[in-house]
Order: C-alpha cells, then sequence, then structure tokens
C-alpha cells in the first residue's frame, strides 16, 4: 500500500473552500435523522389528539426501550464492520431462562446474573467464531440466530412463565415514570448506557481504533490495533446487552417466552443503518444511531395513533431505510463533484 | 487463542471472579417465586353498578383488536362486529398488528387508550403480555371484552366465548374418533404455540382422548402452523412424512386445516387421511366437494362479532358490569347471560359438510 498523495483528488486546501458549519451539519445524515425526529414531533404534537400526553410519550420510548439498548453496542459493531444478527434471539434466551429460573424457585437477583453470564457465553462464541476461526460475522450469527432462538425453546418449551411479583413488574412497565419525568427507569438507563457508549465511540482510543477497523481492518491491524481482541469484546458486549434486554422484555410484558422479541435483529440494525451508520464500516455517529432509534419509534407510534396500517407502517420504514442508505452516498457523490470543480477552477480573489 | 497473554488471561479470571462473586452474594437472599407477595388483583372498574334499563348509548367508539389484521376468520369476526356497532349507532373500527406475536398487540392497545375509545374487543395472542395496558384502559374506564382468545381473567370485563372450550376440544375428537372407527395414529395440527383458545382445546382433546373408547388411539403429534398458510402446509406435510401410517389429524384453526387440506388433496394421502377441526365453508368448500374432507365446524363467526360488539355496548351504557348472572340483550341474537368469571358463550358450533356446506357463505 502507498500513502503518496493522489495528486487529482487531493488539492491544496487553498483550492477548495471550506464549506460552512451550517452547510457541513446539513449534509450529514445523521444531523437529517436528527431534524426529521424533532420534526416528525412537531407535527405529532400538533396533529394528533394524545399524541403529546406524557403517558403517550413514556410509553413510545418505553416500547422500543429494549431495541435501543441493543442498537447501543449495534453501533459499534457495525462501524467496525461487523453486524450481529442473533441479538433478538439472545434477547429471546434471556427472557426463556429468565422465565424457567424463576419458575425453578430462583431468586430473581440472582437469575439476573446468570442470564448476564449466558449472554457473554453467547457472545465470546460470535466473537471466538468471527476472530479464531475467521468466518464472516453474518454468516456466524444466522447460524447463532437459530441456535440462542432453539436453546430458548429447550429451556422454556412452550410455556409461558407470567407470575413475577409486582415490584419487578413495575419497575419496567409504561405506567411507572421516573419522578419529575415521563421517563420510564428502561427508558432512563438507556440513556445512561448511551452516554457511555457515546463517550466510548467518539472520545476513546478504543471508538478510534473501531473506526479504524471498519473502514481499512488490515491497515489497522498493521497500526497496532488489536483487532481480534477488540472484535471479540464488541461481541460479548452485544451478547450482555441484548440478555439483558431479555429481562427488560420480560418485566415489561410481564411474560417470558422463548419467541420473545421474534424479528427484533432487523428493528436494531434498521435503526442503526437508519442513523446513518455505514453498513460497510468505518463511518458514523452515535447521535444518529439513536435518533435512528427514536425516529422509528416515535414514527410507529404516531402511524398508529392514526390507524394507519400496519402494512403501510411497515412500508415507510423500509422507505426511510432505503432512503438512509442511498442519500449519504448521493450527498457523496455531490460533493464529491462540487469539490472537483472548486479544484478546477481558481479561488476567488478577496 | 485471544486470551494468550498474562495479561488477558488475568483480566478473565479477575471478570470471573467477580461474577462468582456476585453469584455468590446474590444466592443467599432475594426474592423468589415462592416468597413473593399477592400481586394487586384489585378488579378495575367493578366498583360501579349495572342498570340493566339504561339504554345503549349513542355514538360509542369501539375498536376490535384481533390476533392479526390479516387473518380471514377474523376478519368475518370484526367486520361482524363493526357492523352491529352501526346498528346501536356506534361506530366500530378494527386496527391490530401484521403478526400474531405476543407482544405486538401492546402498542395497539396504548394507541386506543391515547384515542379515548369508549370499548376494545382484544383476541389475546398471549394472555398476560396483554394485560399491563388493558387494565391501564379499564382504569381510564375504557371497557375492555376479550373474544375468541382469553386474556388473563383481571385483564378483562367480559369473555365472549365462541362456545365452551370443553365443547369445542371434546366433539372434535369425538367426530373424528367415529371417522376413524376409534382406530390409529392422530395428530394435532394448531396455531402458534401460546395461543390460548387453541390450547385450551387441545388439553380438552387429550383429556377425551384419555377414555376407553380411544385406547386404540394415539396421539403421536401436536404440530404448529403459526396460522401462517406455507408453514402450515409444511408441518402437514412433515407429519405425513414422520408418520407414514398417521390415520387422522385434527386441526382447530382456520388457516390451519386450509393448508392441511390443501396439502391431502394433492398428495397419495388423499382420502386415506382423515381431517377435520374448524374451517369457514368458504375456504373448505373446495376440498368437501372433492372428497378430501368429510365434515369440519365451526361457531358463526358473524355472530361471535355481533355478540362481542352488543356485549361492549352494553358495558359501555352502564346495562351490565361483568358480574356473574347479569342479563344483557345482543340485537337479534337474544338475551345472553354472563357466566362464571365474566365468560359469555356464544353457542354450538355447527358442523358442515357436503349436504348443508353451500347454504353458508363465509
Amino acid at each position: 500500500m502507498t500513502t503518496a498523495p493522489d495528486t487529482k483528488t487531493a488539492p491544496t486546501p487553498r483550492a477548495v473552500p471550506k464549506p460552512s458549519l451550517v452547510r457541513s451539519l446539513a449534509l450529514r445524515w445523521d444531523t437529517a435523522v436528527g431534524v426529521l425526529l424533532v420534526a416528525v414531533l412537531v407535527v405529532g404534537l400538533g396533529s394528533t389528539e394524545g399524541f403529546g400526553s406524557a403517558e403517550n410519550l413514556a410509553f413510545a420510548f418505553n416500547d422500543i426501550a429494549e431495541v435501543a439498548i441493543i442498537a447501543l453496542p449495534m453501533t459499534l459493531l457495525v462501524v467496525a464492520g461487523q453486524v450481529d444478527l442473533s441479538v433478538a434471539s439472545m434477547l429471546g434466551l434471556g427472557s426463556a431462562l429468565t422465565g424457567a429460573l424463576w419458575e425453578a424457585g430462583w431468586a430473581f437477583e440472582t437469575i439476573v446474573p446468570v442470564v448476564l453470564l449466558v449472554g457473554v457465553a453467547g457472545g465470546l462464541l460470535n466473537g471466538w467464531l468471527v476472530t479464531k476461526v475467521g468466518l464472516p460475522s453474518l454468516a456466524v450469527t444466522i447460524g447463532t440466530l437459530a441456535l440462542y432462538r432453539g436453546l430458548a425453546s429447550v429451556a422454556l418449551g412452550s410455556d409461558a412463565v407470567t407470575d413475577f411479583p409486582q415490584v419487578y413488574a413495575d419497575w419496567a412497565v409504561d405506567t411507572t415514570t421516573v419522578p419529575g419525568t415521563f421517563l420510564t427507569y428502561p427508558v432512563l438507563l438507556f440513556i445512561i448506557l448511551a452516554a457511555i457508549t457515546a463517550v466510548v465511540l467518539h472520545a476513546t482510543g478504543l471508538g478510534r481504533s473501531l473506526f479504524a477497523i471498519g473502514a481499512q481492518e488490515e491497515a489497522a491491524y498493521f497500526a497496532g490495533i488489536r483487532v481480534k481482541r477488540i472484535k471479540l469484546l464488541l461481541f460479548v458486549v452485544t451478547g450482555l446487552f441484548s440478555a439483558f434486554a431479555g429481562v427488560i422484555f420480560t418485566l415489561r410484558y410481564g411474560s417470558a417466552r422463548a419467541d420473545n422479541g421474534l424479528g427484533f435483529e432487523m428493528l436494531v440494525i434498521a435503526s442503526v443503518l437508519l442513523g446513518g451508520i455505514d453498513f460497510d464500516g468505518g463511518k458514523g455517529t452515535l447521535f444518529g444511531a439513536v435518533a435512528g432509534v427514536l425516529l422509528i419509534g416515535v414514527l410507529k407510534n404516531l402511524l398508529t395513533l392514526n390507524d394507519i396500517a400496519n402494512e403501510v407502517q411497515v412500508i415507510v420504514t423500509g422507505l426511510l431505510l432505503v432512503a438512509s442508505v442511498l442519500t449519504p452516498r448521493i450527498i457523496a457523490a455531490v460533493v464529491e463533484r462540487r469539490h472537483r470543480r472548486a479544484a478546477n477552477t481558481p479561488a476567488p480573489q478577496p | 487463542m485471544m486470551l494468550r497473554n498474562a495479561a488477558g488471561r488475568r483480566a478473565v479470571a479477575t471478570a470471573a471472579t467477580a461474577v462468582s462473586l456476585a453469584l455468590a452474594l446474590t444466592a443467599c437472599s432475594g426474592t423468589t417465586k415462592d416468597s413473593k407477595e399477592s400481586g394487586d388483583s384489585a378488579k378495575a372498574g367493578s366498583a360501579a353498578k349495572a342498570d340493566p334499563d339504561a339504554p345503549l348509548k349513542k355514538g360509542l367508539k369501539i375498536a376490535f383488536l384481533p390476533k392479526q389484521i390479516n387473518n380471514p376468520y377474523e376478519k368475518i369476526v370484526d367486520e361482524a362486529g363493526i357492523a352491529a356497532a352501526k346498528e346501536y349507532g356506534g361506530t366500530g373500527k378494527e386496527v391490530g398488528p401484521s403478526d400474531a406475536n405476543a407482544s405486538s398487540q401492546v402498542s395497539y392497545i396504548n394507541t386506543l387508550i391515547q384515542q379515548r375509545q369508549d370499548a376494545i374487543l382484544v383476541s389475546a395472542n398471549d394472555p398476560n403480555a396483554v394485560c399491563g395496558p388493558l387494565k391501564q384502559a379499564m382504569k381510564k374506564n375504557i371497557k375492555v371484552v376479550a373474544y375468541d382468545s382469553d386474556t388473563a381473567k383481571d385483564c378483562r370485563q367480559l369473555f365472549i366465548n365462541q362456545a365452551s372450550s370443553e365443547e369445542i376440544g371434546r366433539s372434535l375428537v369425538q367426530r373424528l374418533g367415529k371417522q376413524l372407527g376409534y382406530k390409529g395414529k392422530v395428530a394435532i395440527l394448531s396455531a402458534t404455540q401460546n395461543a390460548t383458545n387453541q390450547n385450551t382445546w387441545i388439553e380438552f382433546m387429550k383429556e377425551e382422548l384419555k377414555l376407553p373408547e380411544y385406547k386404540d388411539m394415539e396421539l403421536v403429534k401436536v404440530a404448529y402452523g403459526d396460522d401462517a398458510d406455507q408453514k402450515s402446509f409444511q408441518q402437514t406435510q412433515g407429519l405425513m412424512q414422520a408418520y407414514p401410517d398417521l390415520k387422522g389429524i385434527i386441526s382447530p384453526t382456520t388457516v390451519g386445516i386450509a393448508a392441511a387440506a390443501r396439502y391431502l388433496s394433492d398428495s397419495s394421502y388423499k382420502g386415506k387421511v382423515v381431517l377435520n377441526g374448524l374451517g369457514t365453508p368458504n375456504q373448505m368448500r373446495k376440498y368437501v366437494k372433492d372428497g378430501t374432507v368429510e365434515q369440519f365446524s365451526l361457531w358463526n363467526p358473524e355472530e361471535l362479532g355481533y355478540l362481542g360488539s352488543y356485549a361492549a355496548a352494553s358495558l359501555a351504557s352502564g346495562q351490565i358490569t361483568g358480574a356473574e348472572g347479569e342479563k344483557f340483550k345482543a340485537g337479534k341474537l337474544g338475551e345472553y347471560t354472563i357466566g362464571k368469571d365474566g365468560e359469555v358463550i356464544l353457542g354450538e358450533p355447527t358442523v358442515f359438510d357436503s349436504k348443508n356446506i353451500d347454504t353458508f357463505n363465509f
């Protein structure tokens, strides 16, 4: 690999007018998703009765709490050029185990760490297959998607365990809010985890390593980044968060079942991509991912409140997703062309 | 191996120690199933007094929340209920998820609360997952009626049952037994693993099969087609492959029985395997005429929706509160009495065969 500058595409700084802050923000997809989220909120408040009630907002956000929590490590994974499709199955396994162990008479305080440990083990298996055996993460996690869901069915069968005590159920339900706010406890937890993840991704060496791995894994390796170890860590954290989401999901619905969260992996990945995280890795912000999750949640709530059929909701989400993948590329092409044109014409004299 | 170096091993060891410590600490104390306090079982909305003479209110808003919206059977039920709402001067609508997943219905219940409906009719995918929001609805004086598939008892005021679950379960086995001469291997093709109604019927089927006259009949498997046509078709195929000497299939779901009939009619098992269960005449007409299926049964789904609609209106108008023994009028269907646990039974199922099938159109 050479690092010799390409004289054609690397013009002198003077030749390219530096885009203004406003323009550079507007041209970024993650900012656009944030703006879209605010727009949907404003439209909702103005147009739909009941949308702005504290009760509804608490519900709308709580409804996507598990998806949002899993989206955090998923963002890191995708930035590093990986993906984990087994997250929803791990959620189901976490839920099934919570139910099975509760049924067996375990203390809830013991069940939680055990479930988390299983999440870590599942993440280790994913990570090991990817880093040690060298399989692509997509292939590995398609396999473990089936495996973990199967284990969930073995753990609990077709039963549903429902007799969790009120104190735990109350912790996660839509109607219990943090005093003085419309935030539910799972949402509060998400905010804390999101803040930590944002710091890790954007303000630490580890975060920079993730971008480097996603952009060019080999180069990152030769630059001294411990690529395999970091990837393994990412899968472990994702497994951990997914299993934890399984506990939250169980308490929120008061129903532990092996099929809980079926299909959620698509929702998680869709949210992350919608937030402008490049599926090829190396690009994206946590702000974008969070805005993506919230946008999907709020939009779903707003459409349901307006009696828009489920099929239409799926179409809307799909269109948004296609747009989110396409738009940044179109913008990049436009910017590229403009830069080239700017490079070819002499800079205006002051 | 990733953890080749000492630092890595040390880190893992530390983590493992921390986790075991946490386990040891928590194992000594904590809340278990046995130590839990009794939850709140106060039934919301039962404080109100019934006024049997109150007229049905005008302009009631009621909403049907089926298990999934593109199920043809549920469509018939809900449309009849919506038509009934027009009869008494109210408005009805149907909303719901496109998949029959346990949690999908919950967000719809919340939005129905925000829309201030007068009554919600729900056919539950999971009796407990829908409970929280339904209790919330009742707190806000929205009446809750379960129909077709029940919720937990304290999460609704009434349950409109098609027919008694016991009768449905037992009668399906009785009729299949007669068709088979009480001999041979049989299987059940159900909907989802957690469907309340399906599982209740299957329990009664198993009870019935324990009786001495069925000693030569063996239930080999309960398969789940998830109320999806393709999956039910594949499950039937799988059943025949696994048990080539299978003699009979009971499919107590309209999607399942139609898919099973479709498979059997094109296979060498046609006429050799007896299929019975619950289906709609329009779906099954073809298979009754070509000899794949001799008979099947169903309650009248239009009457189920109609009854549910009137029951919801009577609740919302204060005529009834859901207590046992109260009576209400359901339009052209006449008077019904609320049974134990708020259950209202529509009536006996109808058996359809080549003689009568052409007189029905739904």
